[in-house]
């Protein structure tokens, strides 16, 4: 069957099983916007760029499965580049699709022409400038099992305007061979029998799991090891949900904002057991005072993460999720013979008590709302039972502090690159994967402005994200570091000019709410949840609130501000 | 800090080089010198890519070229018994006085003269780093007005030996 590139490009999404594409048009993507009424495909018009790329990738989050955004030449493709940079800081499976001038205009300066293969080199996994429409069906097939498999991450093609109006034969291809890229999938089996003997041996031993738990699919085995071996568990702000964050061996993050347990367990642990996670300077505080009394076990699927920051003891390339469930396979049978909970039990009861002595905590004041009550009030009034997406500062430390989420693919937040304007249009993503589920975004009023045009697509395309604003009219986090190590030089970060962010939802046909009295919270959360509409919840929050425990940056975890 | 030699097979596709190249700028890896040229297999190049780092900075170096899709493999040769080889032009200044004794020169490091005018003589070099070092700081003193170098191509030995 004879097709142009346009008809083909949809075919091949068709064949991946995309069902829904973010996308802005423009001159160079004419040709394929002309052919989407006939596609399966539904597409939804965002209003900026940005939100395209965000959304795809928070419907990759909350999916597991890949994200799709299509946009036109030149400033088109810039306006994601952001978004870009954010999915590969983060290893989320994104495919781009970018129009691009005819050939015989690439490098002629032409209108609405970039390099945008050039500009995404260094912040996708691979890229492609597609020159023959006869590789075209092939690159397709390509950019998505490149994107998905080994460690996932945004994958880029540019699709030149002639190549989409060629005609050619569409075959689409079953199969990928790449004899460059043969992604390491299975653990060796000598290194994990090492592992489970360091296991036998360590009496303070520690999960410290990350994202790629929750990209891999294997939280089911992680918890499995946690619960079955009796082993505290600690998370990166990328690996929250994995464990169930209500579990008594659970001791939230780790890191600059870790809690006072989680830091203090990774000073004192003799195994730390990191899974999926890469030694991020924002967990480690000072690399040399990192974990000081452990051996290091580091099981991840990409070998660069693997004594990039840290020195490890035991390396093991895999994916986790082979890695995890060998793991569990060659500890299963020692269950009886071994007992490991009575063998655990002091350093889990050391654990707790640190737990106990510093919880995760705030000064809860009768008059003002602190944003963390807020928080709390979110998690009880959901139980949990919701998808939450974050901007970036205060709001993402106290969404990832006080709710305790129970699943994976339940948070969706720039941890790697901390884009604010994230929050938002990941939020309709993942509503738009799942229409009966409740999506919150909870934002900040600096954050929410980055990307606020996006109402008007939440708006017509029926996606009731609830965000809720914890409003303090700074940046926030900007202005506890100034207050903290600046002398409260507040330069540039008081934002109390501000519109009138009810009469804005108003003005997109949202719903608004405002609250300024702490007794109103909980009413009017349940209120707002209930509304089948967007929805912004304008909360004043204390104005001066900090995020603590903090780690002051590139100081030992041991040294933590606390509350 | 110390050199290694690093082959790097790569698909010969648009774009690889800057890939390559900006991989190192972008983390801050250093580069000594880089050369690149197709081999007999189709759609294949081969780099060597003299870089500079300590030992965790060339593991990360060799991950790094390891994890780029187009790659499809890396060896570092410092860690093997290899051949290396550059080749070098070098335009000396040569007055008649002087022609003797840089004659004498090229031909005790077995170069050659590839050009010759008046007060001029074009020599080629070819060796490693310590034949080329030693010819270039003897013919200095000459007056060197021009260099133009390949880079280092390498190849492993075909016999490893123990020493």
């Amino acid at each position: 069957m004879k097709l142009t590139g346009a008809q083909i490009l949809l075919k091949c999404l068709e064949e991946e099983g995309v069902d829904v594409m973010f996308g802005f048009p423009g001159g160079a993507v004419i040709d394929i916007y002309d052919e989407i009424p006939n596609s399966s495909v539904e597409h939804i018009l965002v209003r900026h760029e940005q939100g395209a790329i965000h959304a795809a990738d928070g419907y990759a989050r909350a999916t597991g499965r890949v994200g799709v955004c299509l946009v036109t030449s030149g400033p088109g493709a810039t306006n994601t580049v952001t978004g870009i940079a954010t999915a590969y800081a983060d290893s989320i499976p994104v495919v781009i699709f970018t129009g691009q001038v005819p050939r015989a205009l690439i490098g002629n300066d032409a209108f609405q022409e970039v390099d945008i293969v050039g500009i995404t080199r260094p912040c996708t996994k691979h890229n492609y400038l597609v020159q023959d429409i006869k590789d075209l069906a092939r690159t397709v097939k390509q950019a998505f099992y490149l994107a998905r498999s080994g460690r996932p991450g945004p994958v880029l093609v540019d699709l030149p305007k002639d190549i989409q109006q060629q005609v050619t034969e569409f075959e689409y291809p079953d199969s990928v061979s790449m004899r460059s890229y043969k992604p390491t999938r299975k653990p060796h089996i000598g290194q994990i029998r090492k592992v489970v003997k360091l296991l036998k041996k360590a009496k303070r031993p520690l999960i410290y799991s990350g994202g790629g738990v929750i990209t891999s699919g294997s939280h089911e085995d992680l918890t499995w090891l946690g619960q079955t071996l009796r082993i505290p568990v600690t998370s990166t702000l990328m690996g929250l949900g994995a464990f169930p964050g209500d579990d008594e061996l659970f001791l939230g993050m780790l890191g600059m904002h870790g809690t006072y347990a989680a830091n203090m367990a990774v000073n004192n642990c003799d195994l730390l057991l990191a899974v999926g996670a890469r030694f991020d300077d924002r967990v480690t505080g000072k690399v040399d005072t990192f974990a000081p009394n452990a051996t290091i076990v580091h099981i991840d699927v990409d070998p660069t993460s693997i004594q990039k920051n840290v020195s490890v003891h035991v390396p093991l390339v895999a994916d986790c999720k082979p890695a995890l469930a060998s793991l569990k396979a060659e500890t299963e049978g020692t269950l009886d013979e071994f007992d490991w909970a009575a063998d655990h039990k002091p350093w889990v009861e050391m654990v707790q008590g640190w737990a106990k002595e510093h919880p995760l905590t705030y000064k809860d004041d009768s008059e003002n709302i602190k944003p963390q009550f807020v928080v709390e009030k979110i998690y009880e009034i959901t139980k949990g039972d919701a998808i939450i997406a974050t901007e970036v500062g205060q709001n993402q430390m106290w969404a990832a502090q006080f709710y305790k989420y129970a699943r994976p693919n339940t948070l969706l937040t720039s941890g790697g690159l901390g884009t604010m304007g994230y929050g938002f249009p990941a939020a309709l993503g993942a509503q738009r994967a799942f229409p009966d589920k409740l999506v919150l975004d909870i934002a900040g009023d600096g954050s929410i402005q980055m990307c606020i045009q996006e109402m008007m697509t939440a708006v017509c395309n029926n996606l009731p994200v609830k965000i809720i604003i914890l409003n303090n009219g700074y940046l926030g986090m900007v202005r506890q570091w100034q207050e903290l190590f600046y002398d409260k030089n507040y330069c540039a970060t008081c934002m109390d000019a501000q519109p009138d962010f009810v009469k804005l939802a108003e003005a997109y046909g949202a719903a608004g709410y405002r609250v300024t009295e702490k007794k109103d919270v909980e009413k009017t959360l349940r209120e707002a949840f209930a509304v089948d509409k967007p929805v912004i919840v304008d909360i004043r929050v204390e104005k001066e609130e900090n995020v603590y425990p903090m780690v002051p940056a590139g100081a030992s975890l041991t040294e933590m501000l606390l509350v | 800090m110390s050199k290694h030699t690093l082959s790097v097979m790569v698909e010969n596709e648009p774009g690889v080089l800057s890939r390559v190249a900006g991989l190192f700028s972008g983390r801050g890896f250093n580069i000594y010198s880089l050369n690149v040229a197709p081999t007999l297999e189709k759609g294949v190049s081969l780099m060597t890519i003299v870089a500079e780092g300590d030992d965790g900075i060339v593991e990360q170096i060799v991950k790094q070229l390891r994890k780029l899709i187009p790659t499809i493999k890396v060896k570092d040769l410092t860690e093997l018994q290899s051949v290396e080889r550059e080749m070098v032009l070098l335009k000396v200044n040569a007055e008649d006085s002087k022609r003797a004794e840089i004659l004498r020169i090229v031909d005790i490091f077995r170069c050659k003269v590839v050009d010759v005018s008046v007060d001029e003589l074009t020599i080629e070099v070819t060796g490693d780093q310590g034949k080329i070092g030693a010819i270039i700081n003897l013919l200095n003193r000459f007056g060197i007005k021009e260099i133009a170098r390949t880079g280092n191509v390498a190849m492993r030995r075909s016999m490893q030996i123990e020493l």
